[in-house]
This record gives structure tokens, sequence and C-alpha cells, in this order.
């Protein structure tokens, strides 16, 4: 019986180094998003290299009265359900002052929409007593800064629901993972400037994997983004608000 | 598409440019770049020269998807950016490798089509191009058409080998051949002196056959070096481990001339007199350099520049000798010299390999290193053989019509294709390779 990974946003250079290591485990993927094309032809690759199937499903955080639906169609099989949410958006600060109205798409992107899918697939993990949820939040969500504090707010409400969700699923059996990449080889980032330390989409994965397996509870990667976080958090404010890092 | 202002250099990193780069993760966004601006594509910069330099390119290594597999005739269909490392660590445990790869496994197919690429079994295997059977190319608007052989003979072979110029390789059909073992018997042998050295490349019936020459020995010694010869041996196959690294550029004496003599005295002696033989697993044996990434940084920051030309059979002794007694007598070559014996398979008109002896050597980016690389381009000219463009920083334009007989048939191809010039690298203006308008 193999592994079943339901993975959302999976168009992300990050979920696609992802989906393949499970692939090449063996792993039956579910590829959500919005970008169907491309989605079929991950789904393609993935299943070459060695996934036991890969199916690609529509699905878009801004739509929650479709969850339900998509739920049904990947919580079919048995097995080992898990679930890894890549979905997330960052528009410039500067866009998001011109027009607040984005902050509410900004925070459903990364935030509420991928909370209310699991909280739609929780009861399923429940039932079968096992499973693994993965969170990808971000750094930008353990302090707000002047750059990005829309994007940081709602990676920060994740991280918080995250810890709730892990509370609650510990004691049926299953694990949530909140993970907390710092800067990351993808679209993304590619082209911005003030960049260092940038890590590839492999390497996240690897760490995915290795998280996985040792059930970590909250992870960043690469590791040292616990250290410069832990620094970061720790100035005293009344310094921190002059900054602009 | 947001693009990339950063330094693009090739492999060797004697030249450099910068450039904006759009970088597209999916399909969709390679003609949502070019639609904004026709430019060329790069691949995992593995050329050594300015193959892959322009001022605005678009890196093709995240089009990286496997699209298809038939188990049965072992054909592939994938996007242009996977590299041949990923091809062989997926396709190997089903059976299935490359007919032909270079020697690292880090390049794309793209990339691998576009220099039409040859391996340590040139001579039985023939070219990278020639195991293509069909791919899909991009105009400078974005639009897409497949081409093969018999479809397009003449846009096709201007494509194989063509520099990117005809378009941009968005995915390719490649024939794989059968996989038999995991480890490869190499038999490693001294070769006493140049002499030698092409005789054993004479009488030697290996499927994969490379030589290893120490560019450091001089007069009685001059040629000397190392013979491998290999077939498949047994055992199954293991992918690569990760690799190690060089951090940063080393500072320039790491290449200086009494540590690459000391270095190439203790390559050579490690092979008794009587020889050795070995099993090694393939990518060791194929991608021997492949597990210290970035060793180009060994080099320092000034460089290095690659000389790969290939003389006819009955040239290649006596230019051979001129060649080696001028690079001996400069001091400025490093650890890698490279001799290989290359059949006549081709894949298109502006393919490298042609029948004879093809000789690699790399040379340390000082200011003497200019008229050495001039010496030798003249010196391959006029015994009627070919500079490889995939590694030059040096030709002349005016060399090309003479080592390349069917450029004017290229040129009208790619005009046709690129009626805009869009697709031109630095290379290609460098060395005229389009024409004069
Ligand atoms: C250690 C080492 C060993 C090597 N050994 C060999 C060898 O044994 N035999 C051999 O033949 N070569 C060898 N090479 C050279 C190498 O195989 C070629 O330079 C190859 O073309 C590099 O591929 P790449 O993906 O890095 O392409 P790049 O170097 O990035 O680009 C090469 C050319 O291809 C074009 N191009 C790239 N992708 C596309 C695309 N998708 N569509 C259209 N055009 C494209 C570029 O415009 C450029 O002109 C070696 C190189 C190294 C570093
Ligand atoms: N790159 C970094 O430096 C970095 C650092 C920290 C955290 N992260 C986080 O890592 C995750 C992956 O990011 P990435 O760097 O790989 O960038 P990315 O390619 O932009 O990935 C974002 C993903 O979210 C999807 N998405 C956005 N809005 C959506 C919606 N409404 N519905 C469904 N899917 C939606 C995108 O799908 P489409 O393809 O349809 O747009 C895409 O798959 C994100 O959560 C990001 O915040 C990245």
């Amino acid at each position: 019986m193999s592994d079943i990974w339901i993975i959302l946003g999976a168009t992300s250079a990050i979920a696609r180094a992802f989906a393949r290591k499970c692939a090449e485990n063996g792993a039956e993927l579910h590829l959500l998003g919005r970008d169907l094309p491309e989605l079929k032809r991950l789904a393609a690759d993935c299943k070459l290299r060695g996934a036991a199937e890969a199916t690609a499903v529509a699905f878009d955080a801004r739509k929650p009265e479709k969850f339900e639906g998509i739920i049904d169609t990947v919580a079919l099989a048995s097995g080992t359900l898990n679930a890894a949410v890549f979905v997330g958006s960052m528009p410039e600060q500067a866009e998001i002052d011109a027009d607040p109205s984005l902050i509410d798409g900004t925070i459903q992107d990364s935030f509420t929409g991928p909370a209310r899918f699991l909280q739609l697939l929780a009861p399923e993990l429940e039932k079968r007593g096992s499973g693994t949820i993965i969170g990808v939040g971000s750094v930008a969500g353990d302090r707000g800064r002047v750059g990005n504090y829309v994007y940081g707010a709602a990676k920060a409400g994740f991280a918080t629901y995250l810890s709730g969700l892990r509370n609650r699923l510990t004691r049926g059996g299953a694990h949530v993972i909140t993970v907390k990449p710092g800067f990351v080889d993808t679209s993304m980032t590619w082209g911005i400037e003030g960049m260092f330390l940038v890590a590839s989409p492999e390497d996240v994965a690897n760490s995915l994997m290795k998280a996985v397996e040792k059930k970590k509870n909250v992870i960043y990667t690469p590791f040292f983004w616990r250290y410069i976080m832990l620094i970061i958090r720790n100035i005293p404010e009344f310094i921190f608000k002059k900054l602009s890092i | 598409m947001r693009w990339k202002k950063d330094e693009l250099k090739g492999w060797g990193g004697a030249l450099s440019i910068e450039a904006d780069l759009a970088r597209p993760e999916r399909l969709s966004g390679l003609a949502d770049a070019l639609q904004e601006f026709p430019c060329p594509a790069i691949g995992a910069r593995r050329s050594y020269g300015d193959a892959p330099l322009a001022a605005r390119v678009v890196d093709m290594t995240r089009l990286d998807r496997f699209i298809s597999f038939d188990a049965e005739a072992g054909l592939l269909e994938a996007e242009a950016g996977v590299t041949i490392t990923d091809i062989l660590n997926t396709f190997a445990p089903k059976g299935w490798m490359p007919a032909v790869m270079p020697g690292t496994g880090f390049v794309t197919l793209g990339g691998c089509i576009a220099n039409d690429v040859h391996g340590k079994n040139h001579h039985i295997a023939g070219s990278f191009g020639q195991h293509v059977e069909s791919l899909v190319l991009m105009a400078p608007d974005g639009s897409t058409h497949r081409i093969s052989l018999k479809s397009k003979p003449k846009l096709f072979r201007a494509t194989i080998g063509g520099l990117g110029q005809t378009g941009i390789i968005v995915s390719a059909r490649l024939h794989l051949a059968k996989c038999p073992a995991g480890n490869m018997a190499v038999q490693e042998r001294r070769m006493e002196d140049l002499d030698a050295f092409l005789e054993a490349f004479n009488t030697s019936h290996a499927d994969f056959q490379v030589g290893w020459l120490d560019m450091t020995a001089k007069d009685i010694h001059l040629g000397r070096g190392i013979m491998e010869e290999a077939h498949f041996a047994s055992g199954p196959f293991e992918p690569s481990k990760k690799s190690r690294s060089v951090p940063f550029n080393l500072p320039g004496f790491a290449m200086s001339t009494p540590i690459v003599k000391a270095f190439n005295w203790l390559y050579y002696k490690r092979i008794s007199v009587a020889g050795r033989d070995r099993e090694r697993p393939l990518h060791k044996f194929f991608f021997p350099l492949d597990n210290i990434q970035h060793w180009n940084r060994l080099y320092g920051k000034r460089g290095f520049h690659q000389f790969q030309c290939v003389l006819p059979d009955a040239e290649a002794p006596a230019t051979l000798a001129l060649m080696l007694e001028a690079v001996t007598a400069s001091g400025l070559a490093s650890p890698l010299s490279v001799l290989k014996r290359l059949g006549h398979g081709r894949g298109g008109m502006m393919s490298f390999p042609m029948e004879g002896y093809t000789l690699a050597v790399d040379i340390v980016n000082k200011p003497s290193a200019k008229a050495l690389l001039a010496r030798l381009n003249e010196l391959a000219r006029t015994a009627g053989g070919r500079v490889y463009l995939a590694k030059d920083s040096s030709l002349e334009a005016g060399y090309v019509p003479d080592m390349y007989a069917e450029l004017d048939d290229f040129r009208e191809e790619a005009s046709k294709a690129d009626p805009k010039n869009d697709f031109e690298t630095t290379l290609t203006k460098r060395l005229n390779i389009r024409g004069q308008a």
C-alpha cells in the first residue's frame, strides 16, 4: 500500500521538487493547482519517475466552495493520506499600498484558503489514524517587516493555524509539520534584488523529506535561518521599527 | 515575466557578459518570454567559451519534465532542460540510457542537441543528434512546430549542432540505447609517447575509448599519457551520490606549472607499467569530474580557455606533435587534456565531428594564452581540421568557412527560421556565423 500525497500549489518549483521525491518513493500523487495543462505535464513527469499514480486536479485557494468535492475525489484510495501546502502569493508591498483590496487575496492564498482545505481534510486523517500534513509558511511570518508585512501576516496566521492543527491531530495519530523557508531560488524571488543565501528547491525538498521521516514539528530551511530569525525576532521593537531589512 | 540582471559566463569563465535572463518554470512561460523579447536559449552553461552568452537569454534549466517514454522502442520525449544525469538516473534502472553522453552529465538535452555533442563511443554510436527522432522548435514569435529529419530535412540538419540559431528547442524525442549493466570494465594503460598513443587508438576495438595526455611531458615523453578502454560489465545501476563543491575561486598559483607538473606525474605513475583493470560505476566512468561541483573554480577568477579540434587521420600525427610542442613549451597547460578518436558520425550542418583525432586542452587564461590559441587555431586550419565551437573562445571569423563546409546552407536555413537574427549569441556574432546581411 503506497503513500498518498495531496500537493496543493503543485506548480511551485519547490512543490515540483518535492513531488518528484515522493514519486521516486513510489507514492500516489494528486497535484492540485490552477494551471491544469501544466499540472498534467507534471503528472506525466512524476509517473515516469516512479509515482504509482499521478493526477492533475483543478484547485483555486479562492474558491473554497469547491473544496469538499475535491477532497471526495482525492481521498478515495486507501493508504496513508498526506498533504503538503505550497500555495502562496507575494504581491509587492507597493502594489498593496496602492490597492489595499489585494490584502484579501494575499491572505486567502497563503492562509485562509489552505486552512479551510486542511480543516475539511483533517477528519479524514483522524479517521485513518495516520498521515502527515506539511504547511509551507515563511521566515517572513516571524516578524512584520516594512517590505512585505501583508504576506508576512498571512504566513504568521498560517503558522499559528498549523500549530493548533498539530495540537489537534497529534491526538488522532496524524502529524503536522510547519516549514519556514528562507530565500529559495524560484520564480517568486527570481530577479528580486537583495536576495542572499538562496537555497535550491531540491535542497528544500530534501529537508522536507527528512522532516517527514523524523516527524519534525517546525523546521527552518536551510537550517541556519532558525538562527537568523532568532536574532531578528529579538531585536527590540524600538530599534526594529526604524530598520528596513 | 521578470528578467534578472546577472553576469553570464561560460564554463571556462574567461569570457562574460552582463545579461538580462528570464527563467520560465513552465512551458507556457517560455512563449511569454519570447513574445516580450525574442532571444536565444541557454542550457547548463557547460560550453566553455561564449556559445551560451548573449545580452538577453532564456535559461532553459527549469523546463525539465519527462513527457513520455515508449518502453518497447526506448523512445523518450522530454523538455529541453532535462540533464543527461537525470535521464541516466531515471532510465538506467529500467535498462535504458542516452546513446551518447559527453564528459559531464550536468548538460541539458537542448545543449546536447544544439552542439551535437559526442561521447567516448563516437566511433560506434555517432553523435547525439543522430539519436534525435524529432524535436519541437519555437520561432522568435513564440509559435512552435515539430520537425524531424523526414519532415524538414534541411531545417532539422541546421538545428542539430546549430547553436540555437534556428529557434529554441522546446522538447525532443530521443532514441535511448540499451543499458546492459551498472558497471563498466575499464582497462587503463600507460602510453609512452604520441606514437604509442595513436597506434593504440588505431588498433583498439573497445566500445568506449578515451586518452588522457600529460601536457607537461616534453621531448621523448611528448604525448605520453593513459589510454582508457572500456565495455559494459555487470552489476545493478547506482545513481550518483551528492557531490562535493569547490566553494570559491582558487588563487592563481593553483594552476602554476610546478603544481600541474607534479599532479600529472602522479596521475601518470598511478597506473603501473603493467596497466590496470577494474570495474567502475557508470557515472564515475562517463563523468569523472562530476563529483566535484564547480571544479572550474580551481582556475581562479581569471578562468581558462579550452581548445578542442579534430584533425583528419592523414594530418593528425604531424599536427598533433606540433600542437603538443606548442602547448608544453607555453607552460599554460592544465591537467585536463584529452585525446580521442572520432568516427564520421554527425547529425547536422555545423556538427563538429569528422573522422580523425580530437585533442582537447585546457589553457590558463594568462596574457600569453592568446598567442598560443592563435597558433593552435592556425595549425588546425592548415591541417584541414575543425575547431569545436562548444569550447571556442578564440577562433577567427575567417577560419569558419574553411572548417565548416556546409556553412552557406546553414546560413540560409537559419535566416529563414530567424529572419531578424534574434537568436544570435556573442559567439555567432564574433565568428560571423550567420553571415553579413
Ligand atoms: C567537463 C566537461 C566535459 C565535456 N565533455 C564533452 C564531450 O565529451 N563531448 C562533447 O561533445 N562536449 C563536451 N562538453 C561540452 C558540452 O557537452 C557542450 O558544451 C554542451 O552543449 C553543453 O550543454 P549545456 O546544456 O550546458 O548548454 P549551454 O552551454 O548552456 O549552451 C550551448 C549552446 O546550446 C544552445 N542551447 C542550449 N539550450 C538550447 C535550447 N533549448 N534550444 C536551442 N539552443 C539551445 C545555446 O544557445 C548555446 O549555443 C563538455 C563540457 C564540460 C564542462
Ligand atoms: N521562494 C522563496 O524564497 C520562498 C520563501 C519562503 C516561503 N516560500 C513559500 O513557498 C511556497 C512556494 O513558493 P515558490 O517560491 O515556489 O513560488 P511560486 O512558484 O510562486 O509558488 C506559489 C504557488 O502557489 C500557487 N497559488 C497562488 N495562488 C493560488 C490560488 N489562489 N489557488 C491555487 N494556487 C495558488 C501558485 O500556483 P499558480 O501556478 O497557479 O500561480 C504556485 O503553485 C509559497 O507558499 C511561498 O510563500 C517561498
